[in-house]
């Protein structure tokens, strides 16, 4: 059982990478969220300028595969002048590839909502902004949560492409590790490993989410 | 400038295609069994099966293709990079097509095949003429969503150097200092090709469906 002393020997170093991995998930999140409601609401905005940039947002998020959109990103900010070190470039090509998908789940929530709920809210004196705060939202939410949490599953699973621009996550510390040792199978299947068992995790709690929310429908 | 690109970056159009089609087929394969064993009688085939997909669902598809492309060579097997992209993803769509599949057999009422039943077909004649048509024509949609994604993922092959649309994109980048007209080449023809998939489903599934006689 000589790999579980390898292991061992690695772990330490992996350890760094999976606290940016998580941290970039996060942050993806974070930001992602926000900016796929926006967009689900500007979809259906009175502006066209607002509905079509909003469109726009949406296919490059999520039409382009993430990878060619962190090379875009990465390879074309600093010719326009923009210098952004390796982990802002990928949080924001993470939040805008997650935000591009979360937009399709939040819409899906919204337009769920009876159109009977906006009018009741009008008639009860609510302002439009917190009518939809308010009424709107929460019951939208409620439908979009258990896509949106198997969505935070995939962000960390892409947080992985963040490799190829250098962040020092834990695809990054890996492929440092095994071309140090070459023990190449071994440290990607330990590399497998750290990743499946926190993707378990994640999974776990988005089940308990999903039970939770469904609490009521029994 | 432009047109230099663009010919550069859509050589790498046949590698993508390449990469994309032969996972799904033989993902597709693969999958079929998995579906078959997920149904079997036995306990220790559906366990089997069952931590097969999600194993294969919980690690990222970069991780995959690093396993694959630079571990299994410490085995025995040397596999070239386009190999090493065409298994790593095969083995991929092999889990996801399974769950396809799954939904896909999952929405046949049980009194179809008690009425093939009943006619006195045996289970591989039902197999193959009665569920397998209709299951089909159910999971269209999902296959041709997921042969879109996998369309995506494909460009993760450029990390071991397929020389497919991301792998020349990245190069021409680099060579000419063009990052932004490069990738959103790259990004222009995998919307495109997106498209070109999801035209054909769409058109396959209204002829399936003329074909059975449904609206």
């Amino acid at each position: 059982m000589s790999f579980i002393t390898d292991w061992l020997e690695w772990l330490p170093e992996l350890t760094p990478g999976i606290a940016i991995s998580l941290k970039l998930t996060g942050l993806a999140l974070l930001f992602g969220f926000p900016l796929g409601l926006l967009l689900s609401v500007t979809a259906e905005s009175k502006f066209a300028s607002l509905r079509w940039s909003s469109f726009f947002a949406v296919e490059i998020g999520r039409g382009l595969p993430a990878l060619v959109l962190l090379y875009l990103l990465y390879f074309s900010l600093p010719d326009m002048g923009v210098i952004l070190d390796s982990m802002t470039t990928a949080v924001i090509a993470l939040s805008w590839n997650a935000g591009a998908y979360a937009s399709e789940y939040f819409r899906a929530g919204l337009s769920a909502v009876p159109n009977g709920q906006k009018e009741a809210a009008k008639t009860s004196g609510f302002s439009t902004w917190d009518g939809f705060r308010l009424i709107i939202l929460p019951q939208a939410l409620r439908i979009s949560t258990p896509p949106l949490a198997s969505l935070a599953v995939l962000v960390f699973q892409g947080s992985a492409l963040a490799f190829v621009i250098a962040v020092p996550e834990i695809m990054s510390r890996a492929y440092e590790i095994s071309s140090m040792s070459f023990q190449y199978l071994s440290v990607f299947t330990l590399t497998a490993v750290v990743y499946g068992l926190i993707t378990w995790a994640f999974l776990g709690l988005v089940k308990l989410l999903e039970r939770r929310l469904n609490r009521h429908m029994v | 400038m432009f047109l230099d690109i663009f010919l550069t970056v859509s050589r790498g159009i046949a590698l993508t295609l390449y990469v994309t089609l032969a996972s799904l087929l033989i993902g597709g394969i693969l999958g079929l069994l998995l579906a078959a064993g997920a149904q079997s009688r036995s306990r220790i085939i559906r366990a089997v099966v069952g931590s097969y997909i999600n194993i294969v669902r919980v690690v990222p598809p970069i991780t995959w293709l690093f396993l694959i492309y630079f571990g299994l060579p410490q085995f025995a097997f040397k596999l070239s990079t386009l190999e090493a992209a065409v298994v790593g993803f095969s083995v991929i769509a092999s889990a996801f097509m399974a769950e396809i599949y799954r939904s896909g057999l999952l929405s046949i009422p049980v009194g179809q095949r008690e009425a093939a039943w009943a006619l006195g077909m045996n289970p591989m004649t039902t197999a193959r003429w009665i569920i397998t048509p209709q299951a089909f024509r159910v999971a269209l949609p999902a296959i041709a969503t997921y042969a879109i994604g996998l369309l995506k993922d494909s460009a993760l092959a450029s990390t071991i150097g397929v020389h497919e649309i991301t792998y020349y994109a990245q190069q021409s980048a680099k060579q000419l200092h063009q990052g932004l007209i490069s990738f959103a080449i790259a990004g222009v023809l995998y919307i495109a090709i997106s498209l070109i998939i999801a035209v054909i489903s769409r058109r396959t599934h209204l002829m399936l469906r003329k074909k059975i006689g449904v609206a």
